[in-house]
């Protein structure tokens, strides 16, 4: 197997995701698109991590990173959602459009 | 060992076909709820990779954290916003905005595949051992003490905060 089989696949889920976060207005399938940038980084730390313990059996740190990112992105998710139902609870819609109070 | 080689590529390309539909369905399509299950099957499709390249305890977090948690944390604020169930047609932005995105992410692949196809040639993965899970904690409380407990910080803040935010009073 080539490295770059990964890191081409997560290269693609990445860019998926960006097109998701630039296109999409409902504030859940933005939410959504940002969960698919974060697995195409750690895609990215894990293969880079196999690569790496293939020539230094004793090095983990591609998967330890990856597991931070999994717990940084749980604790987003919680946070995300959580100002999501508050938008809903204010304005009783999630369209971001929506939420310009801040333009002039 | 070629035949291992073998059926580990063929894996991995009809694993990785699968999450690309996936994606492609997560962002385009018209049913919250069907995003929202076109996406795990993205979150499983790595979950395989990971198990592909050695890494037994990240799959299987993944596998906890992103199809058990993160995904009912999601259907959960799709039934607290009471989505449509059906096909909703309001859920993307205007055309314009979805030409401008999708060149954006064109553009990008472009980049990242040229720099990526130019810098990792031909780099092959060499003799992949099993990262065992022994191997994993003893990193993460020897080497990464202080970020493991960061970690453990951050993630009690973001509880907090989330119950702060979303309780009603």
């Amino acid at each position: 197997m080539f490295l770059n089989q990964f890191l081409l696949l997560a290269a693609i889920l990445f860019c998926i995701g960006v097109y998701g976060v630039l296109a999409r207005k409902n504030a859940v399938l933005v939410l959504m698109s940002i969960e698919l940038i974060l697995n195409a980084v750690n895609i990215n730390l894990v293969a880079f991590g196999a690569y790496w313990n293939a020539t230094d059996n004793t090095n983990v740190s591609g998967q330890v990173f990856a597991l931070f990112v999994i717990a940084v992105a749980a604790a987003e998710v919680g946070v995300g959602l959580a100002l999501v139902l508050l938008i809903y609870r204010n304005r009783q819609s999630i369209d971001i459009d929506d939420v310009d109070m801040l333009k002039g | 060992m070629l035949a291992l080689l073998v059926a580990q590529n063929i894996a991995f390309y009809i694993i990785a076909a699968l999450m690309v539909v996936g994606a492609l369905r997560v962002v385009t399509c018209k049913n919250l709820m069907h995003a929202a299950l076109w996406l795990v099957l993205v979150l499983a499709g790595a979950a395989a990779q990971y198990i592909l390249l050695a890494s037994e305890f990240v799959a299987i977090t993944q596998v906890l954290v992103y199809l058990g948690a993160i995904i009912v944390l999601f259907l959960f604020g799709i039934m607290l916003t009471r989505a449509k169930t059906g096909t909703d047609d309001d859920l993307d932005n205007k055309n314009s905005a979805k030409f401008i995105g999708g060149g954006i992410a064109v553009l990008l692949l472009g980049l990242m595949g040229y720099s990526l196809i130019d810098g990792f040639k031909d780099t092959e993965f060499g003799n992949l051992m099993v990262q065992r899970t022994a191997q994993v904690s003893d990193s993460i409380f020897s080497t990464y003490l202080l970020p493991f407990e960061v970690l453990s910080i951050l993630l009690l803040a973001a509880l907090i905060g989330a119950i702060v935010l979303a309780r009603r009073d």
